[in-house]
């Protein structure tokens, strides 16, 4: 079980590192934001391997489904199949400062003692999440409903033709 | 045997990656794929959390779920405002949009 587990791990942490890579090196849009999808499955995937079968089934609906149909909706309209996917000239320094970052996060993280706690996690957390989302959290639910609302609204206003 | 410190360095490293195409490229549906994958990041971190360290009080995967809310919302105005540039102005190029720079 815990070798699966650390085997699962690896395979999807290789697949989406991988793939996010692709995302930003890959020459041609299109293909680039079919890793993006990768990308999603992946993590879907890691949410599984932390026991979190909510979010990854979230994470599949709205990230692998609904952002990715918009992200490719979105370049099917305005490709520009010569100019490709370029960089601008700030990639060297860009690199630089995110390889300083990296290895700020890894000194971090393995320098910092964490507390863990000992308690198993949930087996289902579906029932859990609601509960907490409305009794406890529901004042940002329901800030986060008028968020969606509000973009919503702002979305059709701004691709409506005059 | 995988621990908190694997799911924070893997964290970390994707959201360096999201970072580099955010800053360092050109086509504007690019930097807003970028954006997503510092989104899903953040989400892996904010789960590691939740699963070792509160493991039953569940919060770090409350917080990933308003965080894909924002994201839903940031990338659905966000797509607007690319195909109102596109509409306008003919391109995606970030480097050829410069109405507001002096």
């Amino acid at each position: 079980m815990e070798l699966g587990a650390s085997i699962a791990f690896w395979i999807l942490a290789a697949t989406s590192v991988m793939s996010a890579l692709a995302v930003i090196l890959l020459r041609d849009v299109f293909r680039a934001a079919l890793f993006l999808v990768l990308t999603f499955l992946a993590v879907a995937g890691l949410f599984v391997t932390l026991r979190a079968d909510f979010l990854a089934a979230v994470q599949v609906l709205i990230y692998a489904g609904a952002i990715a149909i918009l992200i490719i909706f979105a370049i099917m309209l305005t490709r520009n199949v010569q100019s490709g996917n370029p960089s601008n000239r700030l990639l060297g320094a860009v690199s630089f400062l995110s390889a300083i970052l990296l290895a700020a996060i890894v000194y971090v993280a393995l320098n910092t003692h964490w507390p863990q706690a000992k308690e198993a996690p949930l087996e289902a957390t579906t029932g859990p999440l609601a509960d907490f989302i409305f009794n406890k959290y529901v004042l940002p639910f329901e800030l986060a409903s008028v968020l969606l609302l509000a973009a919503i609204v702002g979305a059709i206003v701004l691709v409506k033709e005059k | 045997m995988v621990g908190l410190e694997h799911y924070l360095i893997l964290s970390g490293l994707l959201f360096c990656i999201g970072m580099v195409g955010a800053l360092a490229k050109r086509n504007i549906v690019t930097i807003l794929m970028s954006i997503e994958i510092m989104f899903n990041a953040v989400n892996i971190a904010m789960v590691a959390f939740s699963r070792y360290v509160t493991p039953t009080l569940l919060t770090g995967q409350i917080f990933a779920i308003f965080i894909i809310t924002v994201a839903a919302a940031e990338v659905a105005l966000g797509l607007a405002i690319i195909m109102a540039i596109y509409r306008a102005r003919e391109t995606v190029d970030v480097g050829k949009i410069d109405l507001m720079k002096w």
